[in-house]
């Protein structure tokens, strides 16, 4: 391999690819180095790599990076090009695009992280008990699962919202409920390859209950896939989002949500373009680099998958 | 929906090697059974439907009964309004009223249109339907013979030309995408119709038959408003279409890819079967009926596509339809629009399973 040489210190390195591993964090840190080395040959999963991580930065740092307040009005300044003080231009109520740009990192990290908490537990949940207990639970969990499955799902999430009332949090909330069923039935799918495995034998001849090892033992195992499904699905879950933003029916003014900042943009379409066509080129950057980052970790932890 | 149907067809039929004069009819006994089991599971999956938009529909905030009278009211009124609207019965006897409702095609009446949501949905349903079929054609037309290529020729320039379109595909918003090419096609190069689907003087020119308007044209002999209407749909049609092109050439690449390591390739290919014979006769005839399924799920998602690009093209269909409702919060539009699109979505799935085993002999 030639990066071996470069590396600068060999002693953490032979350590992480000792064979006989001593503890049990030993194995793990150097299991997920070897994941590492396989997913860092990939450019493509590292230019996704790169792109979540600015996403992150941006998220993180906005105040620093953005260059005005994204929710200053200032209709001297309205609908201007690229300039040195707007670096992307202006809105119709004078905003500053790039700003907004940047704070709009947060709303979009806020949904992607909060759909995921909400519905990946749920979907682990369902699946791994649905998947280990069998019979007539998994029947019924799997037909729920099916019911779920067989909607559109921006229009389940359309009719969520437009009970619920729109607005950022009822978003998040419709859009979990209409993403956990792909998690269910991955954890489904790798709790049935495991569920006869010794190893569960031998816990439960140790008096282990269902509970336990459902959680203690099945959850983690399936966790992986269940991982690169929602990797893959977070460019699925900030399209939806954009979606219903720009209907008008996630995060409200003034809050900087790119979805909402292209229905604002579309009433000038015709004189001043980029005022839309910028915060798509950012849901589309984003969603991009999830892709590619899902690719790239389906190659790694789930090999089987391609 | 198909895994429990494919089981349910391993219990059907516990012994492969029939008689063969029993065997049309024992055929025929399983394809009952397995419809039967495809309906049974659809009931379910409606019934699930309903149960959702019941659920959606109560967990509104605002009470529906204070909306109808008033906040003037007296209690007494409001007890009666509320009696009326059937709220004052326990939840699951609510739930069979609304349930006997919708069966019975009552899908309640439209605040926005103050029509039955029923007669609203099936005058909006054909532009849908129009815009669909389109956008099918050209995912399908295109996607499958790209697919194939793309998987005959792995790893070409062609190959990777067609994955980046797929990544893109998967990353772009839709409605973006519609906003820009309406500025590039239609306000900048002029080459495409704008917004709706026929321009304004063309309104009611011809009768409406089928709904669409791409065919009644045809069957008045109107050219002129035949290629208004292809102006106006080819925009949307190819977005749409552009989104299956992506799903299906894919899903055609990567079950091609499975065929071609195939032994019985080498074996044909040792007959002296021409290549174009083993891609196409062989291979290709191979994965034809797992691309039914293929395409009634491309079928399903540009229905899902439809409703923001339809917003974007002000395109009066379904998506439309439902966008506009939830704007100015007519919750029966909303639920009835939800109930139509989940029910043909449903039905879609319905009906490649059915093909599938038809089509299949090995489901046979």
């Amino acid at each position: 391999m030639s990066g071996e040489a470069a590396l600068p210190a060999p002693g953490l390195r032979a350590w992480l690819l000792a064979e006989a591993p001593t503890s049990g964090w030993q194995a793990a840190c150097g299991r997920a180095y070897r994941g590492w080395r396989v997913f860092a040959r990939n450019p493509l999963g590292m230019v996704g790599l790169a792109i979540v991580l600015l996403l992150l930065f941006c998220a993180a740092f906005a105040p620093l990076i953005a260059t005005a307040d994204p929710t200053l009005q200032d209709l001297t300044q309205r609908l201007q090009p690229s300039s040195a003080q707007h670096w992307l231009g202006t809105d119709r109520m004078g905003r500053d695009t790039y700003s907004a740009l940047v704070y709009g990192s947060r709303v979009t990290l806020y949904i992607v992280v909060l759909v995921l908490v909400i519905s990946a537990p749920i979907g682990l949940l369902v699946g791994s008990a649905a998947g280990f207990i069998g019979g007539w639970t998994d029947r019924i969990l799997m037909r729920i699962t099916d019911i779920f499955f067989s909607f559109p799902r921006l229009v389940l999430a359309l009719a969520f919202v437009a009970s619920l009332g729109p607005g950022l949090n009822n978003a998040v909330i419709a859009i979990a409920l209409t993403a956990w069923p792909a998690y269910a039935r991955v954890s489904r799918a790798e709790t049935l390859a495991i569920r006869k495995a010794d190893f569960i034998a031998a816990v439960r001849t140790q008096g282990a209950g269902n509970r336990r090892i459902i959680f203690r033992h099945v959850m983690p195992l399936t966790l992986p896939s269940v991982i690169v499904r929602a990797t893959l699905d977070m460019a699925g879950i900030i399209l939806t989002a954009a979606g219903l933003g720009f209907l008008g029916l996630g995060a409200q003014p003034p809050t900087p949500e790119w979805g909402a900042m292209i229905s604002v943009g579309r009433e000038n379409i015709l004189d001043q373009w980029w005022v839309a066509a910028v915060p798509g080129m950012a849901i589309f950057v984003v969603s991009l680099g999830f892709n590619l980052l899902g690719d790239g970790l389906r190659d790694v932890l789930d090999p089987k998958m391609t | 929906m198909s895994k429990s149907a494919t089981a349910s067809a391993s219990v059907a039929d516990p012994s492969p090697a029939t008689e063969s004069g029993a065997s049309s009819f024992h055929r025929t006994r399983r394809l009952l059974l397995d419809v039967g089991g495809v309906g049974l599971s659809l009931a379910a999956t409606f019934f699930g439907l309903l149960v959702i938009t019941f659920v959606i529909g109560r967990l509104m905030p605002a009470d529906p009964v204070l909306a109808a009278v008033g906040d003037r009211a007296s209690v007494a009124t409001y007890n009666q309004v509320k009696a009326a609207m059937g709220l004052d019965l326990p939840i699951w006897q609510q739930f069979l009223r609304y349930a006997g409702n919708v069966l019975q095609g009552d899908l309640g009446m439209s605040i926005l249109t103050s029509h039955p949501v029923l007669q609203d949905l099936a005058r909006v349903f054909p532009a849908t339907v129009e815009l669909a079929t389109v956008a099918i054609i050209i995912g399908v037309v295109l996607g499958i013979p790209l697919g194939v290529w793309a998987a005959v020729y792995r790893n070409s320039l062609l190959d990777h030309v067609m994955r980046v379109l797929g990544l893109v595909g998967y990353s772009v918003p839709i409605f973006w995408l519609g906003i820009m090419g309406l500025l590039v096609f239609y306000l900048e190069l002029q080459w495409v119709g704008g917004p709706g689907r026929i321009d304004v003087y063309f309104e009611g020119e011809v009768p409406t038959v089928t709904g669409l308007v791409l065919v009644d044209s045809l069957l008045a002999g109107d050219w002129d408003l035949f290629y208004n209407a292809l102006s106006h749909i080819i925009l949307p049609a190819s977005l749409l279409g552009y989104y299956s092109l992506a799903y299906v050439s894919r899903m055609t690449r990567s079950l091609m890819l499975e065929q071609l390591n195939q032994e019985y390739l080498v074996t044909a290919r040792v007959k002296g079967v021409s290549e174009r014979r083993i891609v196409w006769r062989h291979a290709f005839g191979n994965i034809q009926v797992a691309l039914i399924t293929v395409v009634a799920l491309a079928f399903a998602s540009i229905l899902e596509g439809s409703v923001l690009t339809e917003t974007v093209f002000a395109w009066p269909g379904i998506g439309r339809y439902i966008t506009t409702a939830l704007l100015s919060a007519d919750m029966n539009a909303v639920l009835g629009g939800t109930i139509v699109v989940g029910t043909v979505y449903v039905g879609i799935n319905l009906i490649s399973d059915i093909l599938y085993r038809i089509v299949d002999p090995r489901a046979r």
